[in-house]
């Protein structure tokens, strides 16, 4: 449609893709504002002018993972010299590593660290393993009542946290599975299932039956010709709707708040309660933050030509 | 139904005879996921309808007694939790409203070709990917009234976003603005991208004028996918918990859900939190109702 083209349509073109540009750099600020405070000096962190620009420290990650104290006295000048250059910057600020013997005493956020990552690799696997099947079954078999069995499914998704919470706290205290990695396994599975289920029904119905079928004519039984035929068919929608779940545990707040407290507390709900008291050390929460967001930036990458179809359960797929 | 023939295969035919029935596959491949969904969210709800008519404490060991209607009887008068549901609504109306218009304005700019637009519009959608909670304590900081960048940018002085009862509510909507307009963006960049391009080559030929072409043909067009999208967030809105828990503790930015989450884990007011549990299930049950109704309708399209 390039036949016409007049002055004013070139120049609301460029003014448009300014103001892009502009909202593209508004929208990344507060993104900056986290990954560059991961890498401040501690007092370049809370600055009058806000520092925009700045020489990158990495004293903030090595707060992140160690436990620290203040030190009473000057350090002795040959234990300085021994040290590493990464607990040299903790000494210049004025604070000492802890350690038992030799070793550095870590921090909370690793363990924490790690229980999300379990948790939601975990949750992730079982959640698109069951709900590969089970999209399988809605989109090559008769199912009476099939609409009213997918509004079901996706209307658990639908369910607020908390409400779930409630119910599911008091009957994980009757078992014993509060603050367990399998308790909130179990409920992150119960959340990705319906979204897996939806998604990967529109990958499904996408694959021709006509692969099947002529696998069956040629001898297969119908479990052969899903594993051998549509199982590889389907391993783009599999990965797309796996990044979806892993994503949404990862970032899961509400009931890792309510269901853990210490042994299996994930990150989300931790790394606000490092806020703690007082005036809160914030290079150390944006490195932990930096840290935690990185994976999913890197997925949001991987996942750009999948974004829509996941966001709406498979139901709009560009 | 277990006569009927599962799909287009003969079921008289030798293939189907092989291995394990369709029948038994289908309900081999259902079954459990609908249980694991019975089980850990119905059978949850079901106990928690139980709970709702008793006065019910999770952290006393003394008996508890039915009470019949008089949770909800008591809720529905109680000035405060009204006051909870009218900020939730004004919570819902500012931010919801706020994601659309910058979302729908974003898509609206995006919809050209320029360079880099993939890897533009990929980096616009980055902020709905992260961890609200997380995300929102660190706005906590962007907020400060004595070294946040965004007092220092607008030139606020000592402007308490998030401390200032008037404003904590807004902050809060304007971190979930930013956050969700690249959803609606997303979504409407696909529904502009699927109005047929003959229809503005059919008006430019008719000298119609921009605001005529984007009521008459742009708008009409777009509508339904934009409804998905108000639909959807005004859910989510509705059920936020996270982002407005972690950035404020201001009473007057406490939405339903917060209010629902100290009943329940903090006054351990374990009965009443049921009753009011099914209170805001009802009204969620209901957006998602319309939620999928539309959602099928486009699909169909």
């Amino acid at each position: 449609m390039a036949a016409v083209r007049t002055s004013s349509e070139v120049a609301l073109n460029r003014v448009a893709i300014a103001a892009v540009l502009v909202a593209t750099l508004v929208f990344l600020a507060p993104i900056y504002w986290i990954a560059s405070t991961a890498f401040k000096p501690k007092e370049l962190a809370v600055s009058v002018p806000p520092t925009v620009l700045f020489e990158p420290e990495v004293t903030p990650f090595v707060r992140l993972f160690t436990k620290r104290v203040q030190m009473q006295k000057t350090v002795d000048p040959q234990v300085y010299d021994a040290a590493p250059w990464w607990e040299k910057r903790i000494y210049d600020g004025g604070e000492r590593v802890l350690k038992v013997g030799k070793d550095v005493q870590l921090s909370q956020y690793p363990d924490r660290f790690m229980n999300s990552l379990i948790v939601a690799v975990i949750s992730t696997v079982l959640a698109v393993g069951m709900g590969t099947f089970t999209a399988y079954g809605f989109s090559r078999f008769k199912i009476a009542g099939e609409a009213d069995l997918l509004f079901f499914i996706l209307s658990t998704r639908m369910l607020p946290p908390v409400v779930v919470a409630i119910p599911m706290f008091l009957m994980y205290r009757a078992v014993g599975l509060n603050d367990s990695h399998i308790g909130l396994i179990i409920l992150y599975v119960a959340f990705n299932l319906s979204f897996s289920v939806w998604l990967m029904k529109g990958f499904m119905d996408e694959i021709p039956k006509e692969y099947e079928e002529a696998a069956l004519v040629d001898g297969y039984t119908r479990m052969q010709a899903f594993f051998k035929i549509v199982l590889p068919e389907a391993a783009t929608g599999i990965a797309a709707t796996a990044v979806f779940c892993f994503i949404t545990a990862w970032n899961e707040y509400a009931f890792a708040l309510i269901m853990t407290n210490r042994r299996a507390q994930t990150a989300p709900p931790f790394i606000p309660s490092q806020i703690g008291s007082g005036l809160p050390d914030w290079t150390t929460i944006a490195a932990g933050t930096f840290l935690f967001l990185l994976p999913v930036a890197i997925f949001t990458f991987l996942l750009r030509n999948h974004l829509l179809r996941g966001v709406t359960f498979g139901a709009i797929r560009k | 139904m277990a006569s009927v023939a599962l799909t287009n295969l003969d079921p008289a035919s030798r293939a189907a005879a092989r291995g394990w029935s369709d029948l038994t596959i289908r309900n081999m491949f259902i079954i459990p996921t609908l249980v694991f969904l019975i089980v850990f969210n119905i059978f949850p709800l079901i106990y928690s309808l139980g709970y709702s008519f008793t006065n019910f404490a999770a952290n006393r060991t003394e008996p508890w007694q039915f009470v019949g209607l008089q949770n909800y009887r008591e809720l529905l008068t109680d000035d405060h939790i009204w006051s909870n549901f009218v900020i939730t609504a004004k919570y819902v109306i500012v931010s919801v409203a706020g994601q659309m218009i910058v979302g729908f304005g974003l898509a609206l700019l995006l919809n050209r070709s320029f360079p880099m637009k993939g890897l533009i519009t990929t980096l616009l959608l980055l902020p709905m990917m992260m961890s609200a909670a997380v995300v929102g304590l660190f706005w906590q900081l962007l907020y400060s009234p004595s070294w946040g960048p965004i007092n220092y940018v607008f030139g606020l002085g000592d402007f308490a976003w998030l401390s200032n009862p008037d404003s904590a509510l807004y902050a809060v909507a304007i971190t979930d603005i930013w956050m969700w307009s690249p959803f609606v963006m997303l979504l409407s960049l696909a529904g502009l991208s699927a109005v047929p391009q003959h229809l503005y080559e059919a008006a430019a030929i008719d000298r119609a004028g921009w605001w005529y072409t984007f009521t008459r043909i742009t708008l009409p067009l777009v509508s339904p996918i934009l409804l998905i999208a108000l639909i959807f967030r005004t859910m989510e809105a509705f059920k936020t918990f996270d982002i407005a828990y972690t950035m404020t503790t201001q009473p007057t930015a406490e939405l339903i859900a917060i209010r629902l989450y100290k009943q329940a884990f903090q006054q351990w007011d374990t009965g009443k939190s049921c009753a009011l549990a099914y209170i805001v299930l009802i009204m969620v049950l209901a957006i998602t109702n319309l939620y999928v109704k539309y959602l099928n309708k486009v699909k169909e399209r």
